[in-house]
């Protein structure tokens, strides 16, 4: 075996009844039998059916728009256009959020007025009695477009004379790290190492389009149920409308998937503006056909990486420049560049670094939060640079990395010390060890094999001034409730929440109901976005759970007249430890408390560390809460007669911290990958002069069963992470090495490199006839 | 286009209702509020939407409900109920292959046309079975596993059932 995993540091085991157990999760047998309801599966009485209107240009002038026609239909109730929501934008900046990279006057017009960005912007909005009859009322909406001359290349968006999207310029956000002496550090290299890799748009593709009712009650609330990743856009919902905050109430559905493509607002505001409008319950539904025009994609990179190396494989200056395509309006794309400027030399210690990074404005598809978020578009360049530096320097890829893998104590990018367990090479290995020996090639089938190491923050940015809420209560039979405004994307974040306070309450799993995602009545939880719900709003509950157990054991301290240290809370009830037959139930214990006035409810507040922003000179100063580490490793196998490649095996290792429920670690493990092999292989959305090539699942084709050998999880577990019983966050890192593990693999398979994902077939032929010719 | 009436048995209830001969199986069943049938594409793309007609596994998106007039329909919230869950249900609840849940009815549904034919299937036949029903969540690891757990305990319990495990 040429690698061996790295022996771990000794750790002490947890003492834990529920946390880390492979419990069945709350949610998972409604799922199982089909009684969950999703966003698009209610009805209500006397309802109406919206459709959006949009626009079959992506860049134009609206010349004359004339609804009259649809409006006249029988049946048509309500027909919307800019003219009917003066300024109404739609402003995706959070609260906290406030952006000082975005600039004034960019947000998207909820209803475009005048000018068309992008194919599929919104334009009109119809609500009719029937589906049918709101279908035919768009085409019935009469326009005209003059075009414009568009720009859909960034690259070509940046130079002078080109189509301004906005003005002044098409730049959306920029960002720069300036760290040690770049100059000095080259001068030290004996060798520059210099390519440039690019990734593709890319769709969510979850299976759940967007969907939502909205209704107006006798208060004037408007109530939008609806699949979002954010409950606390009501605040940007009610500003678009001209209403005040407390108008507008998110009722969240468990969401058939999310990915960030439901992290920016989609159907709401519509919702709400017809529900306004016509005072009726409206439904909208998206079909895949819209959803692909009309949600957020990932951003296309183009990243150029500049390494000076010494002969020993080390690292001594770097210098890389970043390009993303922002699309047509900017929404999270200054903090996805961010996010990639930060982690653009990976989990490296590079001491002398320089960073660009633009995010520029096209008439493309507009682009924004994807699992990953712009680290994963790095991790795609900064692990292909590391193979590619092991190649010149005739190095085994895993000792270069070893050679300049961050520890902890080290500091990152940002100047950021690491306080958490660094498992790197610990990870690395493991992944590698068990992907085992090469598989043997036989005639044109060539095998390869490769991997990637990557650090991806948990929990938002720190100058965000982070928080979360959670109430816990118990009940006097001893049942439990937790009320967290946190919405669940199918991860598993509300099991994880009722896993984490049945350990700490002794309540067993099965004894508790948890609401969520409800922005008037759940506490704020913040966005499941960013991994960061483990972290944030498992620390709120475990918060309050812990001050209920704090007032259960010190009533049940004079009941048994014992020290708390010699009393236990566990299996529903409380006991003394040395005779665990001298018990109380929790449903006696809860009604005595009750009985004296004591609490056994608490709303508990967590917040994230907080930060002045990153100076905008040099990039420098704290700026996540923590960061995961892990790697992932592949085998593939590459026809070279065909260009197909196979994938023949996977495996993610990752330091979980602690993983609150093993299944759904793994579930993440194997699922976050199956989209990073995805995106490596057959993922793009194919855009040409600003129109979708790609519009249905028919052409933009995700992993099948048939795609994918099973991925094997090698969780590892720290227990150094800041969230709660040291758990760190696994949703997105799961993901970010997976695709460039492929990349290296492929390399290893075919002796040449092809630096523009996905690897299709054509390209891999086009690359071996390169090689053949050079 | 006028509407036609039509005859469907769905999860054992007899529905006699008129529907537009365009309209698909899929809508047709969502309206007579079976909504644990999922639209995720209408185009047989996902799978999301898949129902037993006849015992026999289709998109219903594909299939026009006058196509389906007299036909037996079952539908994956046909198979069990929270209090009384089948097998396949069972399984992958335990086994966590529900994670958005959204693929899991018609998962399930190319589940239980696989087991019906073929009791013990390999990783290789459950990997075929349910290659037309797309998944963004999983990577479909625990999925197989969960068809490979509810093969087992349907084999262990068909074997009590047949007395060879049991007291009769």
């Amino acid at each position: 075996m040429k690698y061996k995993a790295k022996p771990l540091p000794p750790v002490e085991p947890p003492d834990l009844r529920v946390v880390g157990k492979p419990l069945r999760r709350v949610d998972a047998l409604g799922k199982a039998v089909g009684s969950t309801v999703y966003a698009g599966d209610f009805s209500m009485p006397n309802m109406l059916h919206g459709k959006v209107f949009r626009s079959s240009q992506p860049s134009a002038r609206i010349k004359r728009l004339d609804v009259s026609k649809a409006r006249e239909l029988p049946g048509v109730i309500c027909v919307l256009t800019a003219k009917d929501l003066p300024d109404a934008k739609l402003v995706t900046d959070m609260p906290g959020q406030t952006g000082q990279k975005r600039r004034a006057g960019t947000d998207a017009p909820v209803l475009a007025s005048e000018v068309i960005r992008y194919r599929g912007e919104p334009i009109a909005l119809v609500a009719a009695e029937r589906l049918d009859i709101a279908e035919q009322a768009l085409e019935r909406i009469e326009i005209e477009y003059d075009t414009l001359p568009g720009v859909y290349d960034p690259l070509e968006a940046m130079k002078p004379g080109a189509p301004v999207v906005y003005e002044p310029d098409n730049i959306v956000a920029t960002w720069k790290i300036r760290k040690g002496d770049v100059q000095a550090g080259m001068a030290m290299a004996d060798m520059i190492i210099e390519n440039t890799f690019s990734v593709p748009f890319v769709d969510h593709a979850y299976l759940e389009p967007e969907a939502g009712v909205a209704w107006m009650d006798d208060q004037n609330v408007i109530h939008i149920r609806v699949c979002t990743q954010v409950v606390e856009h009501f605040r940007s919902i009610a500003r678009a409308l001209g209403v005040p905050q407390n108008k507008i109430h998110i009722q969240g559905t468990l969401l058939g998937g999310g990915f960030g493509g439901k992290e920016d607002i989609t159907v709401e505001i519509f919702l709400a503006l017809l529900a306004k409008h016509t005072r009726r319950p409206v439904r909208l539904a998206y079909s895949r056909e819209e959803s692909i025009m009309a949600h957020s994609k990932r951003h296309p990179f183009i990243i150029t990486h500049h390494t000076g190396v010494k002969r020993n494989g080390r690292i001594t200056a770097a210098e890389i420049e970043m390009i993303s395509d922002a699309g047509a309006y900017p929404y999270l794309s200054p903090y996805v560049l961010l996010y990639a400027t930060v982690t653009a030399c990976g989990p490296y210690r590079v001491e002398h670094l320089k960073v660009d990074s633009t995010s520029v404005a096209t008439n493309n598809p507009f682009t924004s939060a994807f699992r990953g978020f712009g680290a994963a578009q790095a991790c795609v360049a900064y692990e292909q640079q590391m193979d590619e530096i092991a190649k010149a320097l005739d190095m085994d890829p895993l000792d270069v990395r070893r050679a300049n893998y961050l520890s902890t104590g080290d500091r990152n990018a940002t100047g950021q010390q690491m306080k958490s367990a660094v498992w790197l090479e610990e990870t690395a290995t493991r992944a590698l060890e068990a992907l085992g020996e090469k598989t043997s090639e036989c005639g044109l089938i060539k095998v390869g094999q490769g991997f990637a190491s990557y650090m991806q923050s948990y929990g938002r940015i720190t100058w965000f001034h982070d928080t979360s809420r959670a109430w816990v209560g118990l009940e006097l039979d001893g049942t439990a409730v937790i009320r967290c405004g946190v919405p669940d994307l199918g991860g598993g974040q509300v099991n994880t929440l009722c896993q984490i306070a049945s350990e700490v309450l002794g309540v067993p799993l099965e004894n508790f109901i948890i609401y969520s995602t409800d922005s008037a009545l759940t506490p704020l939880a913040g966005t499941t976005t960013a991994t960061r719900q483990l972290y944030m709003s498992g620390s709120a509950v475990h918060q309050a759970a812990s001050e209920i157990r704090r007032v259960l054991l010190e009533y049940a301290q004079l009941h048994f007249e014992q020290d708390i240290e010699n009393l236990e809370l566990a299996d529903g009830k409380v006991y003394v430890k040395s005779d665990p037959e001298n018990l109380l139930p929790l449903s006696e214990l809860t009604k005595m408390c009750a009985a004296e006035g004591l609490p056994l409810s608490n709303l508990a507040l967590f917040k994230a560390p907080f930060t002045d922003p990153i100076d905008p000179e040099t990039g420098q100063g704290d700026i996540f809460p923590d960061f995961t580490f892990g790697a992932h490793a592949v085998e593939v196998a590459v026809d070279t007669e065909t260009g197909e490649i196979t994938l023949l095996k996977s495996v993610g290792c990752h330091d979980v911290g602690r993983a609150i429920n093993p299944i759904a670690v793994e579930g993440q493990i194997q699922g976050g990958s199956a989209q990073g092999l995805g995106y490596a292989l057959m993922e793009e959305v194919q855009v040409v002069e600003g129109v979708i090539q790609t519009p249905s699942l028919s052409e933009y084709l995700i992993p099948t069963s048939r795609d994918l050998p099973t991925t094997k999880a090698i969780i590892l577990e720290s227990g150094t992470g800041l969230g709660p019983f040291g758990a760190k966050g696994i949703g997105e890192p799961s993901l970010t090495p997976a695709a460039p593990a492929v990349a290296n693999a492929v390399t290893n398979a075919l002796g040449v490199r092809i630096k523009d994902l996905p690897l299709t077939p054509e390209k891999v032929l086009a690359a071996i006839e390169e090689a053949k010719n050079a | 286009m006028q509407p036609k009436m039509i005859t469907l048995t769905v999860n054992g209830r007899k529905h006699q209702v008129a529907f537009s001969p365009d309209e698909t199986l899929l809508n047709a069943l969502r309206q007579l509020n079976y909504t644990d049938v999922k639209n995720g594409c209408e185009k047989g793309d996902c799978g999301a939407c898949a129902v037993l007609l006849n015992g026999k596994a289709v998109n219903s998106c594909l299939v026009l409900a006058c196509q389906a007039d007299g036909s037996e329909i079952l539908t994956n919230a046909g198979l069990g109920t929270m209090d009384n869950p089948h097998p396949i249900q069972e399984a992958f609840a335990d086994a966590g292959a529900a994670q958005c849940g959204y693929c899991t009815p018609g998962m399930i549904i190319s589940a239980k046309a696989l087991l019906d034919q073929n009791p013990h299937p390999s990783e290789e036949e459950i990997r075929e079975a349910i290659s037309g029903n797309l998944c963004r969540c999983t990577g479909y690891a625990q999925i197989i596993t969960a068809i490979q757990i509810a093969a087992e305990r349907m084999a262990a319990s068909a074997l009590a059932d047949s007395g060879q495990g049991g007291k009769q």
